[in-house]
C-alpha cells in the first residue's frame, strides 16, 4: 500500500530538520524558499502600504497642504512600483507557488532549487536598490515611467530605480522558467495533465507569462537607463525619437503583467472553493483552459493602454476588440465557480471568506474592464480615478484577498498550526467593508472627472475622498490583524493533523508540516483532481481517509 | 570518469529526466533571451522603416568586411562546439576539449574585432553622445539614433559572447578533471545550445545593421 | 442626477449625451451581472451549507450546454458594447470640417490657447456655443492630456507631433480643465476653464481683447523673416515645393510613398526636412529645430494652411541644372533682419541634472 497516511504530529519536518541562519540563507528547499520570500514580500508590502496611507492622508483636503507637490508625487510612484514588482508579481508565485508546486505534482522540490534561492537573491538585490532609491529622495516617475519625463526630465533617482525593478525581473524569469520545467517533466506517476489542480493549470499560464513578457519589460527599462545616462534620443523626439514607443514596450510587458498578478490568485480561489464545497470544481477543463486562454489573449491587448495618445483609429477598435475577447474567459471562471456552490456542501472557514469575497469583487473589478475597453468610453474615463478603482478592485479586492485565503488555507501545511479562526473570521470582514469604502467612491470621482495623480483637487470631490481615505484606515486595520495573530499561531496556535480541512490534492497526503523530501515515497496517482469520497469508500487510495477527518 | 549515482540530483528520479528538465529549462531560458534581444529589434524595425535613408547612409559607414570576418568565424565557432558536444557525448575527452578550446579562440577573436570596429568608431566620432559628428547634418540626428542602436544591440550581443566564453572556460576545466561522460554530458549540450543562439542572434544583426545600403549602390564610407 | 451629491459630470457638449447612454448600458449590465452572481452566491451557500460533519457535495462536474451558453451570451454582449463603444469614438475622431479651430500648447504647468484671430489666453479657453471647435494640441515638453469631464473629451498632447479633439458645446457655462497625464511637480496644477459663450457674447470677447493679428498673419509675418519665401515660391522655379495649395493633397515621396500634407507633415518637415523628402527634391533645406517654438510652428501651419486652393499634386518641380553654384545658406539665424520680433529662445529639454523650476 502506498498511502502515506501521515502521523498526527511529525517529528521531523522541514522547519526544525536544522537549524541555524546559514541553513536558512543556502538553503535550497523550496518550501524554505517560500517561507523567505514570504518575509521579504510582507516586508514591501507594509512599505508600500505605508506610502498609500500617507497619500491618503493628503488627499483628505482639496487643497495640498501635507505634503509638497513634490513629495507627493514620490508617494503614488514609490506606492505603485513596490506593490507591483515587490508584492503583487511575487506574492502568489513565489510564496504559495514555491512551496506547492512541487507537492501538488508530487515532486521531492523544484526542478532548479538552486535557480529558485538565486532568485530570491536577484528579487532582494533589486529590493535593495529600490530601498536605496527610497531612502535618497525617492522616484516621481509614475510607476509607469512615461517618457520623456522620465528619461529627460524628471530630478529624481529614476537609474538606480529602474535597475531594481530591471533585477528584479530575472527573478520573475527564472520562477516562470522553473515552474514550467518542473510542471513538464517532473509529476508523479498517474499525475497526468488533467488529473492536476487548477492552482498548477493557473500557475503554468502564469509561468508563461513570466518568461515570455518580462524580457521585454528588462530591455525597455535598459533603454530608459541609457536615454537618461547618454541621450540616445530613442525616446527624445527632439532627436528622431518617439516617446510613444516606450508605451508600446512598456505596455506589451504590464498587461501581461496584471495577468501574472492574477491568475496565480484565481488558481488559489479554484482550491479553496472546491475543499469547503467538498465538490470538483465545475467545468475543470474549461477553467484549465480559461488560464492558458487568458495568458495567450492577455499578450494582445496592449494597446489599450493607449486609446487617447493619438493612435490609429483602427488599431485601437482591434485592441478594443480583443480587450472584450480576453474578459470571455474569465467571465467562464466566474460562472464555474458559482456553479461550483450548487450542491455543495459549503463550510464557512475564513479561507472561503476570502474566496467569495474575492469571486463578488473580481466581477466588480472585471466588469469595470469593459467599461475601459468601450472606446468612446476610455476616452472620458481613461486617466481618471475610475481606472484606478477598476485595477484595484482586481489587484487588492482580488489578488490579496486570494492571497489572504490561500495563506489561512496552507497555513497548518506550511507550520503545522491553526490560526485562530475567529480572529481571522474578523480579519475578512475588516478587509472586505474598508476595501469597498475605499476603492467604490473611486468610481464615482473618476467619472465626474478627477484625474490621477491630482495631490489637490476641485472641492467638488472632497466628499468622496474623505470616505475612500476612511476607508483605507480600516483596510490597514484589516492587514495588520493577520500579521498578528498569524505570528502569534506559530507559538501558540493548536497542531493540526496532517490534512484538517480535510482536502484533496497531494499537499495534503504528507504531514503538516511537510519533511523535506516532500513525501516518504513518491505518490502514484490514480485518481482525478477534486475527487472527494464518502467515509465508506476511504479505503480505496486516495481518497478521504479516517485519520484525515478533523479532530 | 563519474556514474549515474553521483550525478543524479537528489530531486530527480533519474537521469533521463534530469535530462529532460535541463534541456527544456535552457530552451525556455533562450525563448527568454528572444524576447529579450526582440524588444530591441522592434525599436531598430520601427525607426528603419520611419527614417530608411538616414539608416541605410549610416550603414556604410560600418566595416563591412570586418562584419562578415565576425560572421565566419562565428560560423565557424558553432562547427567546433558542435564538435565538443559529440565529443563529449562519445566520451572522447581529447576532441571536447580540443573543440571546447577552439571555440574559445573563436569566439575571443570575435570579441577581438568587434573591439577593434568600436575603436575605430570612436575614432570616427560616431559614438553617440556629446562628441557624435557626422557628415551629412540633415541625417545627423537620424544617424545617430542608427548608431546608438548598433551599439546597443552589438554590446548587448558581445555581452552574451562574453558570457559564453567564461562558461566555455568552466567546461574545459571541468572537462580536464574528467567531469564528462556519455552517461552525463548535459553541461556541455546545453552550453552548446546557448552558443548556436548567440550565433544565431548575429546571424541576424549582420545584415540587419552592416547590409543594409549597399544595394543601393552606395560606397562604403569605411 | 440628485444635484446634492452628483454622480455625472454637466452634460455640455454634444457627445456628452451618447457617452453617459453608453455608460448607463454598462452600468445596467454591471449591476445586473453583480447582483446575479452575488445573489446566487449567497443563495448557495446558505441553501446548500455544511450540516454534517463528513457531509461531502454532490458529484455535479460540468455541463457543456452551460458552458457555452455562459461563453456566448456574455461574449455577445460585449459586442454591443464594442461597437457601440466603437460608434462614439469614431464620432470623436472625426471633427466636423467646419470646425473652429484653435491651437493649444501645452507646457509644464499651464495650457496655451491661440485662436485664428491672435487672442492668445492661457489657462482659460473661450468658446462660442452650438458650434464645432477642433483643438490642435502640441506640446513643448512632455506628454500632457487635455481633459475636459463636462465635454467628455480627452486628448493626450504629445511632444513631436500634434494630435487633435473636437468638441461642440451645448450649454453656456465654465467647465473645468484638467491636464490629464502625469507631468510632473505641478501637474495637478495644470487645470484651467473652459468658458462657453452665447456666439454673440463671443463676437463680443473676440474683438474686445488686444489682438495681436491672426495667426495666419504671424504665420506669413515669419514665413518672411526665415527666408521660407526664398525656396518656396510662388512658382515652380524654387529649390523647395510650391506650397500654396498644398495642405491635404497628397505628396509623391522620394522613397515611393506617398504622404497626406496635414498639419503634422507640416510641422515635421520644418523640423526634420530630410524626413520625407519630395520626389525631385534635393535635400537642402536646413531644420529649424531649435530656431522656432512650438507656438510659432503653428502659426506658420496656419499660414501654410490658408494658402491657394490648387489642384494639382505636389509633383517634381526641381529647378534647372543650370542653377548657379555659390547660393547662399538658407534659414540661418542671421538672416533675419533686426526689426523681426526676436524668436523665443530655443527650447531644449532639461538634462537630469538641470535644476527644475
Amino acid at each position: 500500500m502506498k498511502d502515506a497516511v501521515a502521523p498526527v504530529l511529525p517529528r521531523e519536518h522541514y522547519l526544525n530538520v536544522n537549524y541555524g541562519i546559514r541553513s536558512w540563507l543556502l538553503t535550497i528547499d523550496h518550501k524554505r524558499i517560500a517561507l523567505l520570500y514570504l518575509v521579504s514580500v510582507t516586508f514591501f508590502f507594509f512599505l508600500g502600504g505605508a506610502f498609500a496611507v500617507s497619500f491618503r492622508l493628503e488627499l483628505l483636503t482639496p487643497q495640498g497642504d501635507l505634503v509638497q507637490a513634490e513629495t507627493y508625487n514620490k508617494l503614488f510612484s514609490m506606492h505603485g512600483i513596490i506593490m507591483v514588482w515587490f508584492f503583487l508579481v511575487p506574492v502568489i508565485p513565489n510564496v504559495l507557488g514555491n512551496f506547492l508546486v512541487p507537492m501538488m505534482i508530487g515532486a521531492r522540490d523544484l526542478a532548479f532549487p538552486r535557480l529558485n534561492l538565486a532568485s530570491w537573491y536577484l528579487f532582494n538585490l533589486g529590493g535593495l536598490f529600490m530601498l536605496y532609491a527610497v531612502l535618497s529622495g525617492g522616484v516621481d516617475t509614475g510607476w509607469t515611467f512615461y517618457t520623456p519625463y522620465s528619461s529627460l526630465f524628471s530630478n529624481t533617482s529614476v537609474v538606480i530605480t529602474v535597475l531594481g525593478i530591471f533585477i528584479s525581473g530575472f527573478a520573475s524569469i527564472l520562477t516562470g522558467l522553473n515552474f514550467i520545467v518542473t510542471i513538464h517533466t517532473m509529476r508523479a506517476p498517474g499525475m497526468t495533465w488533467f488529473r492536476l489542480p487548477l492552482f498548477i493549470w493557473s500557475h503554468y499560464a502564469t509561468s508563461l507569462i513570466l518568461v515570455l513578457a518580462t524580457p521585454v519589460l528588462a530591455i525597455v527599462l535598459l533603454l530608459v537607463m541609457a536615454e537618461r545616462l547618454f541621450h540616445i534620443g530613442i525616446f527624445d523626439p527632439a532627436l528622431g525619437g518617439d516617446p510613444l514607443l516606450f508605451q508600446h514596450l512598456f505596455w506589451f510587458y504590464s498587461h501581461p503583467a496584471v495577468y501574472i498578478m492574477v491568475l496565480p490568485a484565481m488558481g488559489v480561489v479554484s482550491e479553496l472553493i472546491a475543499t469547503f464545497s467538498r465538490k470538483r470544481i465545475f467545468g475543470y477543463s474549461a477553467v484549465a483552459f480559461a488560464s492558458v486562454a487568458i495568458a495567450v489573449f492577455g499578450f494582445l491587448v496592449w494597446g489599450h493602454h493607449m486609446f487617447i495618445t493619438g493612435q490609429s483609429v483602427y488599431g485601437s477598435m482591434v485592441f478594443s476588440f480583443l480587450s472584450y475577447a480576453v474578459a470571455v474567459p474569465s467571465a467562464i471562471k466566474v460562472f464555474n465557480w458559482t456553479a461550483t456552490l450548487y450542491k455543495g456542501s459549503i463550510a464557512y472557514d475564513t479561507p472561503m471568506l476570502y474566496a467569495l469575497g474575492f469571486i463578488g469583487l473580481f466581477t466588480i473589478g472585471g466588469l469595470t474592464g469593459l467599461f475601459l475597453a468601450a472606446l468612446g468610453l476610455d476616452v472620458h474615463v481613461t486617466d481618471t480615478y475610475f481606472v484606478i478603482a477598476h485595477f484595484h478592485y482586481i489587484m487588492v479586492g482580488g489578488t490579496v484577498m486570494a492571497y489572504l485565503g490561500g495563506i489561512h488555507y496552507w497555513w497548518p501545511k506550511i507550520s503545522g498550526r491553526m490560526y485562530p479562526e475567529g480572529w481571522a473570521k474578523l480579519g475578512a470582514l475588516i478587509v472586505f467593508v474598508g476595501f469597498n469604502l475605499t476603492f467604490f467612491p473611486q468610481f464615482i470621482l473618476g467619472y465626474l472627472g478627477m484625474p490621477r495623480r491630482y495631490y489637490a483637487y476641485p472641492e467638488e470631490f472632497q466628499i468622496l475622498n474623505v470616505m475612500s481615505s476612511a476607508g483605507a484606515s480600516i483596510l490597514g486595520v484589516g492587514y495588520i490583524l493577520p500579521m498578528v495573530y498569524l505570528v502569534w499561531s506559530m507559538r501558540y496556535g493548536p497542531s493540526v493533523v496532517a490534512n484538517p480541512w480535510p482536502a484533496t490534492g497531494l499537499e495534503w497526503r504528507t504531514t503538516s508540516p511537510p519533511p523535506t523530501e516532500n513525501f516518504a515515497q513518491t505518490p502514484v496517482v490514480t485518481w482525478e483532481a477534486y475527487e472527494f469520497m464518502p467515509r465508506e469508500e476511504t479505503e480505496v487510495v486516495g481518497k478521504l481517509t479516517p485519520a484525515d477527518q478533523p479532530t | 570518469m563519474s556514474d549515474a549515482h553521483s550525478v543524479l540530483a537528489h530531486h530527480f528520479d533519474n537521469l533521463e529526466q534530469q535530462r529532460e528538465a535541463g534541456t527544456l529549462g535552457m530552451w525556455i531560458f533562450l525563448v527568454t533571451e528572444v524576447l529579450f534581444f526582440g524588444g530591441l529589434f522592434t525599436a531598430y524595425t520601427i525607426y528603419r522603416m520611419l527614417y530608411p535613408v538616414a539608416f541605410a547612409d549610416a550603414s556604410l559607414h560600418l566595416d563591412t568586411t570586418l562584419g562578415a570576418i565576425n560572421t565566419a568565424v562565428l560560423i565557424c565557432s558553432s562547427l567546433t562546439m558542435a564538435l565538443a558536444v559529440y565529443g563529449s557525448q562519445v566520451g572522447n575527452r581529447m576532441l571536447l576539449i580540443l573543440c571546447l578550446l577552439l571555440t574559445i579562440v573563436l569566439g575571443a577573436a570575435f570579441l577581438g574585432i568587434k573591439f577593434t570596429e568600436y575603436a575605430h568608431k570612436f575614432a570616427e566620432h560616431l559614438v553617440p553622445g556629446s562628441a557624435f559628428s557626422y557628415g551629412k547634418p540633415e541625417l545627423r540626428q537620424q544617424a545617430e539614433l542608427f548608431f546608438s542602436l548598433y551599439f546597443a544591440m552589438t554590446g548587448l550581443h558581445a555581452l552574451h559572447m562574453v558570457i559564453g566564453v567564461g562558461i566555455l572556460a568552466v567546461l574545459v576545466f571541468q572537462a580536464w578533471r574528467g567531469h564528462f561522460s556519455p552517461v552525463y554530458y548535459a553541461p556541455v549540450e546545453l552550453t552548446g545550445l546557448y552558443w548556436h543562439f548567440v550565433d544565431i542572434v548575429w546571424i541576424f544583426l549582420f545584415p540587419l545593421l552592416y547590409l543594409i545600403g549597399l544595394h543601393l549602390g552606395g560606397a562604403s564610407h569605411v | 442626477m440628485w444635484s446634492g451629491f452628483p454622480l455625472f459630470p454637466e452634460q455640455a457638449s454634444t457627445v456628452a449625451g451618447r457617452v453617459d447612454a453608453l455608460y448607463t448600458f454598462l452600468l445596467i449590465v454591471s449591476i445586473v451581472m453583480t447582483l446575479l452572481i452575488a445573489g446566487l452566491i449567497v443563495y448557495f451557500i446558505i441553501k446548500y451549507r455544511r450540516r454534517t460533519d463528513d457531509e461531502l457535495g454532490a458529484p455535479v462536474t460540468g455541463a457543456l450546454t452551460l458552458e457555452l451558453l455562459w461563453t456566448v451570451i456574455p461574449f455577445i454582449i460585449m459586442m454591443v458594447m464594442f461597437v457601440w463603444g466603437a460608434s462614439v469614438y469614431f464620432t470623436l475622431s472625426r471633427p466636423p470640417q467646419n470646425a473652429l479651430e484653435i491651437q493649444v500648447v501645452g507646457k509644464q504647468w499651464m495650457w496655451k490657447f491661440q485662436h485664428m484671430d491672435g487672442q492668445r489666453e492661457i489657462n482659460e479657453l473661450h468658446v462660442p456655443v452650438g458650434r464645432a471647435v477642433k483643438l490642435i494640441l502640441a506640446s513643448q515638453d512632455v506628454i500632457h492630456s487635455f481633459f475636459v469631464p463636462a465635454f467628455r473629451i480627452k486628448s493626450d498632447v504629445v511632444p513631436g507631433r500634434y494630435t487633435t479633439v473636437w468638441f461642440e458645446a451645448t450649454k453656456p457655462g465654465t467647465y473645468h480643465l484638467f491636464c490629464a497625464e502625469y507631468c510632473g511637480t505641478q501637474h495637478s496644477g495644470m487645470i484651467g476653464q473652459v468658458i462657453v459663450m452665447e456666439p454673440t457674447q463671443y463676437q463680443a470677447w473676440l474683438s474686445g481683447g488686444t489682438a495681436e493679428g491672426s495667426l495666419t498673419a504671424a504665420g506669413q509675418k515669419l514665413f518672411q523673416d526665415l527666408a521660407c519665401h526664398t525656396c518656396h515660391r510662388g512658382d515652380t522655379q524654387g529649390r523647395g515645393p510650391v506650397l500654396d495649395g498644398l495642405f491635404g493633397k497628397t505628396v509623391q515621396l522620394q522613397n515611393g510613398q506617398t504622404v497626406r500634407a496635414d498639419e503634422n507633415y507640416i510641422r515635421e518637415s520644418i523640423l526634420n526636412p530630410s524626413a520625407k523628402l519630395v520626389t525631385g527634391f534635393q535635400p537642402l533645406m536646413p531644420t529649424f529645430q531649435g530656431l522656432v517654438s512650438e507656438e510659432q510652428i503653428l502659426q506658420l501651419v496656419a499660414y501654410i494652411k490658408s494658402l491657394g486652393t490648387q489642384q494639382a499634386q505636389v509633383t517634381s518641380g526641381a529647378p534647372s541644372p543650370n542653377e548657379p553654384a555659390g547660393n547662399p545658406p538658407l534659414g540661418t539665424a542671421q538672416e533675419i533682419p533686426a526689426s523681426a520680433p526676436p524668436l523665443q529662445p530655443a527650447l531644449t529639454p532639461p538634462t537630469a541634472k538641470d535644476e527644475k523650476p
